[in-house]
This record gives structure tokens, C-alpha cells and sequence, in this order.
């Protein structure tokens, strides 16, 4: 265990590997950072949920936990009026572009993004910003699954599930900016893509975007 | 040729030029400024006049494109250089005057001193532009021979001592070329202002056996074309540039990343990069030392994004044009995973200059800490909208006043937004600071690329705040929350208030959103992007409240808060103009023969407004969008 450094989080000492992010290094010991694009395996961090701001003691603006590799006695505070701040926001914004019928979704009770709520003491019903939230047919073509983009936050875990894990490639981002979405190539059907129907995308979905039909609910049930 | 020292190659290369180009001295030349520019305003039919008109009269005379001079208010250009008399340039071409000029100057010898703008040599009889007001201020460096010399001749550029920087430093080491730069403090003229050398040092700390030079011609800031207008009218400057920091560095390969909307740039960069192979100044055994190194052109589809220096990488490695999270800075893992150095266009440009002139000399040139020239697209409210480049420190007010020339018909200076769409906009107060990295970053905008709109009372800052955001916002790659969402936020948030829509939390929401998408987006694209939103609300915030409290348009350019209004005591009733200028019909004549506008059926359009004789101005705007009492009208 020689070999392992030693950071402060929240005025906690920890003993960490030396190349780890952060970002893992807090979640290993048990300290909370909300984060929604992060993966562990992924050399080049996403950095796009932009949820796991920290502030390190030395660094003038807050940083991206997900990106900033641990170092010898670095001293990190998870919550300061600054980081919270810019962690509202970035909720809030995810919020104004998510299909918030939670009784609906089948990751209800099971939802990240509920998760991020209660640790932060935020609201899903944010009153900030106008709901953008964009209308889209519901892919239930799958034997299994479906896949409502209305609840998608744009994480990129199921791209990395069908490219890295599954090694499929059936899916990827498509378009620019407000347009961004997970799609099949020529906007196919997922049955009539080349998805597999592997499910290892179901399984990492945050959020309930794709998810098993058996645990479709009716609405107000 | 591998026998000769790289100077003595050179040299050969030089006369042979020099040859080449004074072989017919005393023939008469006109050189039309063809830029991209130039062609927009008739350029390439001026051209055709003045071929035509040669050859009807039979005369000796040689036609040559040029680029661009940077006086674009004048526009089509050309310098006629006839054998004793000064090279002397005239603007506003046309057909007419194309006719005159042969006919007078070119086969007599009248040089229609009524038309002519000035001579490009100090003479007795006609003044230089180095005389103009603006002369006083300019300083051309890297402008020097834009425009003057034929962008599509290699031996153009030889013949005024073009690669001689290289030539010079291959008789040295490549240390010594970046101990220059460094020593010269040369900046980053992307607009962030990295020192280029400091760049070029790590690269080569990074190691490896391959490095990459790439230079960003992905200029897409609207209103911006001080990249193009260079790469068009001195492409060898850059390549040579390039060329030296690739010898600097050790690399092997560059690119230059060119925005497929700029045709003409990329046509004469291909066209100088094979004349430089031909020559051996590219390729390998440059001037037959042992140092090799190649070009290509890469062309972007343009999108702005990729002006980012990890998304320009992504896209060239065929991937999704999308930023990236450093570090890694490029300098470490770059293009194709090696250390890659990207600098700007003008960056380039300098590099030639300073090994020719040395460091000390560029760091006489601007401020102490920000040394040399900055090069600006003047455009917007300004009589002498055009490129312009002066030494660093030079003030907004000399720029826009002394070297523009001010506003144009009277108009009253409001604001000057600089830096291009992540830049921001300043108001009068400011217009004492001086223009250097640091100064534009204190006041709240930021150097940027170098575009600079002035902005007069009659434009909406708020309207301004949000046409630039709406730019961004269709800009944004989409891939951090704080820029797609963010931005898609802050520019609903403006369009209701263009719209007279909010309450009293509205500029406190747009504030703090502003603020969090400029501290927690991924790359500089979401960072700065607010910047036009945040000076409007710190310099021009009461008209943000005017438009929500008051539903009024200060400048009256929100559609939804103004409307269109013929005063009844000034309209003729004898005149129809403006019944014929409306494309709706909204506009008829009452029993009392008084014209009146339907404001059901009005767009808005401003064609009456226009339209209405001079002598009479009966078509006004008003803001808040209330029709006078009836009582009034009737007056």
C-alpha cells in the first residue's frame, strides 16, 4: 500500500492509487459527487454532464472531478455557495430538457438524476428555466426494451455499453448542439439496426430513457 | 543543388525572381485587388473592362490580380503603375471609369488625379495613404504586401526578399529560431494570446519522432476576414511562417486547416504550396539542407466549433468536430496522438518577419507586454470599414475615429463590440483602452480573432446581445450541458425580452445564467459565449429595463415594441410613395386624403419609413407600440 497517495476530501484523509481520477477516488470512499457522463474505463473523460464540479485547494476555478487526476496531498472541497451553484444550474438545465412525468417512468425510485436531487437538496420541479423538453416518437421496436428520447440526458453511457462492452456500434450521437441525440445510423429503428438487442445499453442507462417493457407503468399508476 | 549552403540555393532562387518579374519594367501594370472582397464588389468584371480596353487600344499593358489592399469601403480597386509616374490607386471602379483611365492614363497620360485615391509611392505630385489619417496610426506588418504583390506568383514574393527568413535560419539551428520567438514574445493572434514560443517549446519538450504543424485558417467569426484576405493576397507569408516553426520544432508535416467557404484562399494556398515545392522550399532537402518538411491543405466544413483548437483536431481526424476536455493540451497529444503545434493565420505571418528583423525590433512595435500589431475587420457603423492594422496599444477611440474615420451620416457612437461573437461590447467610456490581450480582457471582451463592429444609437443592444447569441447558440456542438442547454436558455430568455416579456427576476436569471454557463462549460466556445450578453448588462442594463419595464425599444428595433406611424401633420397627402413602397398593403388613403398605416397588416418592413420624400418625414417609429390618441392623429 506504499505506493498509494494520500488527498483530503472534505477534510477527510484518504489513501488513493496514484492515476486515478478524482472523481472515483471520492465516489470508492464512500463521498458522494453527482456526475452523469462519467466512465471509469474511459482514458479521455467525456467531461460533459459538467455536474461533478469540485473545488481544489490552489486551483482558481472550480474543475471537473471526472477530469482531474489525484495528486499528492490535494485538498478538495465537494460542496462550497460556488460549486453548488454551477451544480444547480447544470441540474436544472438537464431538468428543463427531461421528461419529468416520474410516475411514468420506469426509473422511478431508481433515477440518477433523482439521486443527485435528494444528496443536493435540489428539486426536480426547477422553476428557473422553461421546460425545452422535445418531442419524439417512442422506439419500442426492440423485443425487450424501448427507448424514449424524452428522458434522455445526453450521458453517453449506452453509446460506450454498445461500442466498448457489447462492440456493436449501433448506436451514436447525432447532430449539433440543442438537435444532439442517441440514434441509429440513417435514424433506423432499433430492431431494424444492427443493435443486437444485447441490453447492456438498457442496464446503463441512468435515467429510464431506454428500459425494459415489463416495467413500462400506465400513467398515475 | 544539394551541394550549395541553403543561402546560396536561395540566392539563386531570389535573382531568378527578380528576373523573372522586372524582365518587362518598363511596361505599364494594373493590378486589380481580386480578393474574395474585392470579386464581391465587381472586382473580376473590372478586370475584364480593363483587358478589353487595353486590347481595343492596342496598348502594352499587363493585368495582374492581386489581393486585397484592406480598403474595402473603396472597393473594386486597382494601382496603375505606369512608367514615370508614381503607382497611383484608384477605387469605385466601373466600366466608365475603367474607359477613362485607358483612355486618359493609360494610352495618354493624364492620370485623372479626380479619381485617384493616392499613390502608393512618396512623390511630389499626389498623396500616399501613409497621408490619410489613418496612415498616421496604421502600421503594416504582416498587411505589408497584401495587395500589392500577385498572390498567385511565387516569384512575387521572391523578389522582395520572400523566404529569405528561411534561407537565413537554415544556415543556423533551429534553437536559435525559437529563441527568437520566444525572445520576441510573439502572442497567439487566435485571440487568447499564448506566447507562440512557449507553445513551440513544449511541443518539442513532448518529444517523439513526429510533431505537427497546423495552422487555423478556420476563421468564422461573422463580420471577420483578416485570415482570409491574408491567405488570399500573401499565402507564402504564412507558408513560410509555418515553414520556420516547422523547422523550429522539428516536424515533418503541416496542414493548413482551411474553412471550405473560403474558395479563393484555398485555391491560392494550393497553388503557392506546389510553387514552393517546385521551387524547394517545401518537400524535401529544403534549399538543399537536411531538413524536409511537407504541406497539405485540410478544408473544414465550417462549423465555428472547430476553430477550437481539440474539436479542429477531432474533425481533421475524421471524427465528430467536438471539443475535447485538457489537458491533454495539443502540444502534448494532438493530432494522431503527437505533440501538434496549431497556431492562428496572423500568428504565422509574424514568423518570417521577426527572423528576418529580429526580436528586438518586433518588441519595439505595441506595448510591453503585448508586442507587435493587431490586424482588425473594421466593419459595422464606420465610414472606412476595411483591414486595418495597427501596433498594439493603440486606442479603440484612434481605431474607430482616426483610423475609421467615425460614424458615417452623423450617426452618434453607441457601442463597439469586439472579439467577434465571444467578444463583447463596450460602450463609449471605454473607448480609452488600449487594444492588447490584457487590457480588452480587463474591460470585459477579449481580442479575439479581430473582428470589430462599431455600433451607433439607432442599434438595440439588446437585439445586438441577442443576434450574437443566437449565433453561438446555432454554433454550440451540443455536447456540455452548460453550452447546449445553456446558451438554448439564455437566448429564450432574450428573445422575450426583445419582446417586452419578463418581470423583475428576468436580468438577475439572465446574469447568473450567464455567468455559470461562462465558469462551468467544457471548452472556450460556451465560455465566451456570453461575454455579449454579460457587457450589455454591465455598460447598456437600462435598456434591458426599458424593454421589460417600459415595453419600449430605446433604438426602436424589436419589432414587437415598436410600430409604424404617419404623422398627419407632416404627410402631403398629394404624395402615394409610400402606399406604393408597402409589400402588405397596409398603407391607404383616408377620406381626408392623409395616408394611414393598417396596423393589422403591417411587417414592419420599413420600406415607407425609407420611402417617405425627404421634405416631408412623416413616417416614424414609435416605441412603446402606441398609436397616438385620435384626437391627436387628426391634427
Amino acid at each position: 500500500m506504499s505506493d498509494q497517495i494520500t488527498i483530503t476530501i472534505d477534510g477527510r484523509q484518504i489513501n488513493v492509487m496514484p492515476g486515478l481520477k478524482l472523481l472515483w477516488a471520492a465516489l470508492d470512499n464512500g463521498i458522494y459527487i453527482p456526475h452523469l457522463c462519467a466512465i471509469r474505463e474511459e482514458i479521455r473523460p467525456n467531461a460533459s454532464c459538467r455536474l461533478c464540479f469540485v473545488e481544489i485547494e490552489g486551483s482558481k476555478h472550480p474543475v471537473t472531478s471526472c477530469t482531474k487526476t489525484v495528486e499528492e496531498n490535494m485538498v478538495v472541497k465537494t460542496r462550497s455557495p460556488r460549486i453548488d451553484r454551477l451544480v444547480k444550474t447544470a441540474f436544472e438545465l438537464i431538468i428543463s430538457d427531461h421528461n419529468l412525468k416520474c410516475n411514468e417512468c420506469p426509473a422511478n425510485k431508481n433515477c440518477v438524476l433523482q439521486t443527485i436531487a435528494k444528496e443536493r437538496g435540489l428539486r426536480l420541479k426547477q422553476k428557473r428555466f422553461k421546460s425545452i423538453v422535445r418531442e419524439f416518437e417512442l422506439d419500442d421496436s426492440p423485443e425487450v426494451f424501448a427507448f424514449d428520447r424524452s428522458r434522455c440526458v445526453l450521458c453517453g453511457q449506452c453509446i460506450w455499453a454498445d461500442r466498448v462492452e457489447a462492440k456493436v456500434g449501433a448506436i451514436g450521437f447525432t447532430n449539433r448542439g440543442i438537435k444532439r441525440m442517441v440514434t441509429t445510423f440513417k435514424d433506423l429503428p432499433l430492431a431494424d439496426s444492427i443493435c443486437t438487442q444485447c441490453t447492456l445499453c438498457v442496464d446503463a442507462c441512468p435515467v429510464g430513457a431506454l428500459y425494459y417493457k415489463k416495467d413500462r407503468k400506465e400513467a398515475g399508476s | 543543388m544539394s551541394n550549395l549552403t541553403p543561402l546560396v540555393s536561395y540566392e539563386k532562387l531570389r535573382s531568378e525572381a527578380v528576373l523573372a518579374t522586372n524582365a518587362d519594367a518598363e511596361k505599364t501594370r494594373v493590378l486589380v485587388g481580386t480578393a474574395t472582397c474585392g470579386v464581391a464588389a465587381g472586382a473580376l468584371q473590372v478586370k475584364e473592362d480593363f483587358i478589353r480596353e487595353i486590347g481595343a487600344k492596342g496598348l502594352d499593358a499587363e493585368v495582374i490580380e492581386v489581393g486585397c489592399m484592406g480598403h474595402c469601403y473603396a472597393e473594386p480597386l486597382a494601382v496603375i503603375a505606369k512608367p514615370g509616374f508614381p503607382p497611383i490607386c484608384y477605387g469605385h471602379l466601373d466600366n466608365g471609369l475603367v474607359h477613362r483611365l485607358v483612355e486618359d492614363f493609360l494610352a495618354g497620360d493624364d492620370p485623372c488625379y479626380e479619381y485617384a485615391m493616392a499613390a502608393l509611392e512618396p512623390n511630389d505630385v499626389f498623396p500616399t495613404f501613409a497621408e490619410f489619417p489613418r496612415g498616421v496610426y496604421e502600421q503594416k506588418l504582416i498587411l505589408e504586401q497584401c495587395g500589392f504583390i500577385d498572390a498567385r506568383n511565387i516569384d512575387s514574393y521572391l523578389a522582395r526578399d520572400g523566404y529569405s527568413a528561411l534561407a537565413q535560419a537554415l544556415e543556423g539551428e533551429p534553437q536559435q529560431v525559437l529563441a527568437e520567438i520566444k525572445q520576441a514574445n510573439l502572442r497567439g493572434r487566435g485571440g487568447a494570446g499564448f506566447p507562440a514560443g512557449l507553445k513551440w517549446e513544449a511541443c518539442i519538450k513532448s518529444g517523439g519522432e513526429q510533431i505537427y504543424v497546423i495552422c487555423n485558417a478556420d476563421e468564422g467569426d461573422p463580420g471577420a476576414f483578416m485570415d482570409r484576405s491574408i491567405l488570399e493576397s500573401d499565402p507564402h507569408l504564412v507558408l513560410e511562417g509555418m515553414i520556420l516553426c516547422a523547422y523550429a520544432v522539428g516536424s515533418g508535416k503541416g496542414f493548413l486547416y482551411i474553412r471550405a467557404e473560403y474558395p479563393r484562399a484555398v485555391t491560392h494556398v494550393q497553388e503557392a504550396i506546389d510553387q514552393a515545392r517546385a521551387k524547394g522550399l517545401l518537400g524535401t532537402k529544403i534549399l538543399g539542407s537536411d531538413f524536409s518538411f511537407d504541406l497539405e491543405i485540410f478544408q473544414g466544413s465550417g462549423a465555428f466549433v472547430c476553430g477550437e483548437a481539440t474539436a479542429l483536431v477531432n474533425s481533421m481526424e475524421g471524427k465528430m468536430g467536438m471539443p475535447e476536455s485538457r489537458p491533454p493540451r495539443l502540444a502534448q497529444k494532438g493530432y494522431r496522438g503527437r505533440p501538434t503545434v496549431l497556431n492562428n493565420v496572423k500568428t504565422f505571418a509574424y514568423v518570417p518577419l521577426i527572423i528576418k528583423n529580429g526580436a528586438d525590433w518586433f518588441k519595439a512595435i505595441g506595448t510591453p507586454d503585448s508586442p507587435g500589431t493587431a490586424v482588425f475587420s473594421l466593419v459595422g457603423k464606420v465610414v472606412n470599414t476595411g483591414l486595418v492594422e495597427v501596433p498594439m496599444g493603440t486606442t479603440l477611440r484612434q481605431l474607430i475615429f482616426d483610423v475609421g474615420d467615425g460614424l458615417p451620416n452623423g450617426r452618434e457612437f453607441k457601442a463597439v463590440q469586439i472579439g467577434g461573437p465571444s467578444g463583447g461590447c463596450l460602450p463609449e467610456t471605454a473607448l480609452d483602452v488600449p487594444i492588447d490581450f490584457d487590457s480588452l480582457q480587463e474591460a470585459g471582451a477579449i481580442m479575439g480573432s479581430g473582428g470589430l463592429v462599431v455600433m451607433a444609437q439607432d442599434d438595440c443592444m439588446v437585439a445586438v446581445a441577442r443576434y450574437f447569441l443566437e449565433f453561438t447558440q446555432h454554433e454550440s456542438c451540443g455536447k456540455c450541458t452548460f453550452c447546449r442547454l445553456g446558451t438554448k436558455q439564455m437566448l429564450d430568455i432574450l428573445t422575450d425580452i426583445t419582446q417586452g416579456k419578463g418581470d423583475d427576476q428576468t436580468l438577475a436569471l439572465l446574469e447568473e445564467l450567464s455567468e455559470d454557463v461562462r465558469d462551468g462549460s467544457l471548452c472556450n466556445l460556451g465560455r465566451t459565449a456570453p461575454n455579449p450578453v454579460l457587457t450589455t448588462l454591465k455598460y447598456f442594463r437600462d435598456e434591458y429595463e426599458a424593454h421589460i419595464k417600459e415595453g419600449r425599444c430605446p433604438a426602436l428595433v424589436c419589432h414587437d415594441l415598436i410600430l409604424y406611424y404617419i404623422l398627419p401633420r407632416k404627410c402631403s397627402k398629394l404624395c402615394n410613395v409610400c402606399v406604393g413602397s408597402c409589400p402588405t398593403e397596409a398603407i391607404f388613403t383616408r377620406e381626408d386624403g392623409l395616408k394611414e398605416i393598417n396596423q393589422e397588416k403591417c411587417v414592419k418592413c420599413d420600406n415607407c419609413l425609407k420611402a417617405c420624400p425627404p421634405e416631408y418625414t412623416a413616417v416614424v417609429k414609435l416605441s412603446p407600440p402606441i398609436l397616438p390618441p385620435e384626437k391627436e392623429r387628426k391634427n
